[in-house]
């Protein structure tokens, strides 16, 4: 034979360049706004709410890779960093490292490695941690600050949504103004605050189609069409669809966890149902239910439904029915 | 001018370039050729001659027994050294026939010349392609006598000649449709008349504005349309350049027939009309030598039987550092672990380059992008998750058998996996399933 052998291979021998780790990237790269409003609104309690919550997601990572024995390429792939931040993002700035700690145990073991890791969790895992912490905690989990920025003599503080639901804001005339909430400068989970540095990230998301652009749509919409309609109805009692979409987790959950790709569906139509669910659900939440806040819960309940999804919707097969011409 | 197209599909780089302005050059035939006699779709050729004879150019040493079969000629004259198994392309050794060549191209006296080709009756153009040899030259190589033979109820309105070349780097049909527009329009004509269809319709893609102007400008005597159609993989691929010109579907597990359509690459209408015209057989083909690999770059016409090794050597010969041969285009091409197997009929090109270390696979995140390129309209990776877990009906049900292994689907993959590699082991699994339920 001949004297040097060539590799043998599958076709196709071309492949894009992008990879999962760059698209986990791009999303850390989009979160920096957010991350970076935080710190100045919430300053050391934000970073340290951010070391905790990542470094536990890391620990928690590597002993499930090790135990599982399983190579350790995952930690290196973005995905345990984006847990980490998405989780810290959406704690309330009083909350005890400690707490933190569980949460990210929480949201990386039972929400992710459980399931057998990347890919193959039916929940986002940070919200997994969230919502455990909101269970086990719910004093802690409620318990709020007024940004650094803000002049305010209080030890507590309510977010806008808190105020909306608990204090008749609308009917006190006392409702957080639309331009503190775009700018972030309130209460609030510290990644949630500042609409537009989350807005500015969301822009980078689908600009490089990192993100499914229905799904951010899709809540948008049906949020927009839910509050809308009440607001349009008793503007004297309810909030419009604009403070709505600004105020709490709607933006950080519609635009950064609602659109994670491995628990979202990945047929066109599925994507529609799931999101404006999620818009819908949040809706009824704020308007009807016990909770201020229905963005965490929507998502999770939603996420219920994709492996469903998946399998009911799928691509027309070309030649699946005739066409004549 | 609005250029037609299919949904879905993808764009990988172009690499054309390096060989798009350069006309074919005749690569001489080497001193020994070793032809396969399977090198078609269907059955292998019988072979016609033993050790020690004497063969002309093109005369016939292996012949079609069955009817999905092809004859396969000999590309140079001189004595036959060996009829025995050597390396083929497709990874298997096959029966093959190794001339030495005498270096006088003696013709085979057989061959006849016809006056007016255009006035042959449907049955003699499809004797003269079968007794030919000519298999389709996009790459699959279906035996053409089968294709311009449609069923009785199954009427044929349109010849679709493709000259999409969608594959990256390939430039040889580009080539061909430049520098021999007439005889790839009247073979289109023959195909039609053989048919039995109304019109030709002619696909080439935008990046070929250049052989779209040239095929227009001399369409007009031959009812043919000439069509621009969008550069985008895999645009030339069957079923899809049937939705692209026509807006026909061509049903799952159906033939382009049960549309009234039959399609042609550019080479093979070149070579219906030289066996029309000449009587001359399939014995040399028109191929692409590239890839970073390759120190000159080259568009070439090679006897069949020539090893891979001469060809490359005529083309300034390979870096040293290049790890990958491939037969055919970078996205359905064929891996070859060696240099010494022959150009066969279904060679449209040679690559060679350095390829780097393959990139970890991760975990399938479900981006949906498999789903946003599939040409056919499948779920890629529900389709890998079903043949990895052995759920071979839903495989099927899913469309595992529509699967077209275009690459598109892993090519835009952001974990790796090698979800074309898992569809073809479906595919495979789901066939023998069936062969043997039907046995029983």
């Amino acid at each position: 034979m001949t004297e040097k052998a060539f590799i043998i291979q599958s076709s196709p021998h071309f492949q894009d360049k992008d990879s999962v780790p760059k698209i986990m990237l791009t999303v850390i790269i989009s979160l920096l706004p957010a991350v970076a409003a935080s710190v100045y609104f919430f300053r050391l309690r934000a970073i340290g709410l951010y070391v905790s919550c990542l470094l536990a997601c890391y620990v928690t990572e590597a002993i499930f890779l090790w135990v599982r024995k399983k190579p350790f390429q995952s930690l290196w792939d973005g995905s345990v960093m984006i847990t980490g931040l998405l989780l810290a993002m959406t704690l309330p700035p009083t909350l005890s490292l400690e707490l933190a700690v569980i949460g990210s145990v929480v949201a990386v073991a039972i929400g992710k490695q459980v399931f057998g890791g990347l890919g193959h969790n039916i929940f986002n895992p940070a919200l997994v941690g969230r919502a455990f912490l909101q269970t086990a905690f719910p004093v802690a989990m409620i318990t709020w600050l007024p940004p650094a920025t803000l002049a305010v003599d209080t030890a507590t503080y309510a977010t806008p949504l808190g105020n909306l639901k608990f204090q008749e804001a609308v009917v006190q005339g006392t409702l957080t103004p639309i331009k503190q909430l775009f700018w972030g400068n309130t209460g609030g989970c510290i990644g949630e605050t500042s609409a537009i540095a989350l807005l500015l990230g969301a822009l980078l998301l689908l600009t490089k189609k990192t993100i499914d652009w229905r799904i951010p749509a899709g809540i948008l919409l049906a949020l927009t069409a839910f509050t809308g309609i009440f607001w349009l109805a008793g503007p004297d009692r309810y909030a419009s669809p604009a403070f709505h979409i600004l105020a709490g987790g709607l933006l950080i959950g519609a635009f950064y966890m609602a659109t994670d790709m491995v628990t979202s569906p990945i047929h066109p139509k599925g994507t529609w149902i799931y999101a404006l669910g999620i818009g819908i659900m949040v809706g009824l939440v704020r308007l009807f239910g016990g909770f201020a806040e229905g963005m965490m819960y929507s998502i999770l309940f939603m996420n219920t439904f994709v492996p469903l999804l998946n399998r009911t919707f799928r691509p027309h097969i070309l030649g699946e029915r005739r066409k004549t011409s | 001018m609005k250029t037609k197209t299919f949904p879905r599909g993808i764009h990988p780089p172009e690499g054309k370039g390096s060989t798009n302005e350069k006309r074919l050059e005749f690569l001489s035939p080497p001193e020994k050729v070793v032809i396969p006699l399977h090198q078609h779709f269907g059955n292998p050729a019988e072979p016609l001659v033993k050790k020690g004879e004497e063969v002309f150019l093109g005369q016939k040493i292996g012949e079609a027994t069955s009817l999905f079969s092809a004859s396969v000629h000999a590309s140079v004259s001189g004595k036959v050294l060996s009829v025995d198994g050597h390396n083929h392309p497709l990874g298997k050794p096959v029966l093959s026939v190794t001339l030495a060549n005498d270096g006088e191209d003696r013709m085979h006296p057989e061959w006849e010349e016809t006056e007016d080709p255009l006035a042959l009756e449907p049955d003699q153009i499809r004797k003269k392609v079968k007794d030919a040899g000519i298999v389709g030259l996009g790459g699959a190589a279906f035996p053409t006598s089968v294709k311009i033979t449609p069923p009785k109820d199954k009427p044929i309105d349109t010849v679709i000649i493709n000259g999409c070349e969608c594959e990256p780097i390939l430039t040889a049909d580009y080539r061909l449709m430049m520098e021999y527009p007439d005889e790839i329009l009247k073979g289109a004509e023959l195909v039609r008349i053989a048919t039995g269809a109304d019109r030709i319709l002619v696909g080439i893609e935008d990046n070929k504005k250049k052989a779209f102007d040239l095929l227009q400008q001399k369409a007009a005597p031959y009812s043919a349309d000439v069509f621009l159609l969008k550069t985008k993989y895999p645009q030339g691929a069957e079923k899809n350049l049937i939705y692209a010109l026509l807006g026909r579907e061509v049903p799952r597990e159906g033939l382009p027939f049960d549309v009234g359509v039959v399609v042609q690459n550019v080479g093979t209408a070149k070579a219906v009309w030289d066996a029309a015209k000449t009587g001359k057989p399939l014995y040399e083909r028109a191929l692409t030598v590239s890839g970073d690999g390759v120190k000159e770059p080259k568009n070439l016409i090679v006897r069949i039987g020539t090893p891979f090794q001469v060809v490359t050597d005529s083309c300034g010969g390979l870096s040293k550092d290049v790890n990958m041969i491939i037969m055919g285009g970078p996205m359905m091409g064929l891996s070859q672990w060696a240099l010494d197997v022959p150009v066969v009929k279904g060679t449209s090109g040679i690559l060679a380059w350095s390829s780097p270390k393959p990139i970890t696979e991760f975990s399938c995140i479900r981006c949906g992008r498999c789903i946003e390129h599939c040409p056919m309209g499948l779920v890629p990776t529900q389709l890998m998750k079903y043949v990895k877990y052995e759920q071979l009906s839903d495989a099927e049900n899913w469309g595992a058998l529509d699967c077209v292994e275009c690459g598109s689907c892993q090519y835009s993959c952001p974990a790796k996996i090698p979800l074309v590699h898992w569809i073809r082991l479906g595919k495979s699994q789901i066939m023998s399933q069936k062969r043997k339920k039907s046995a029983k």
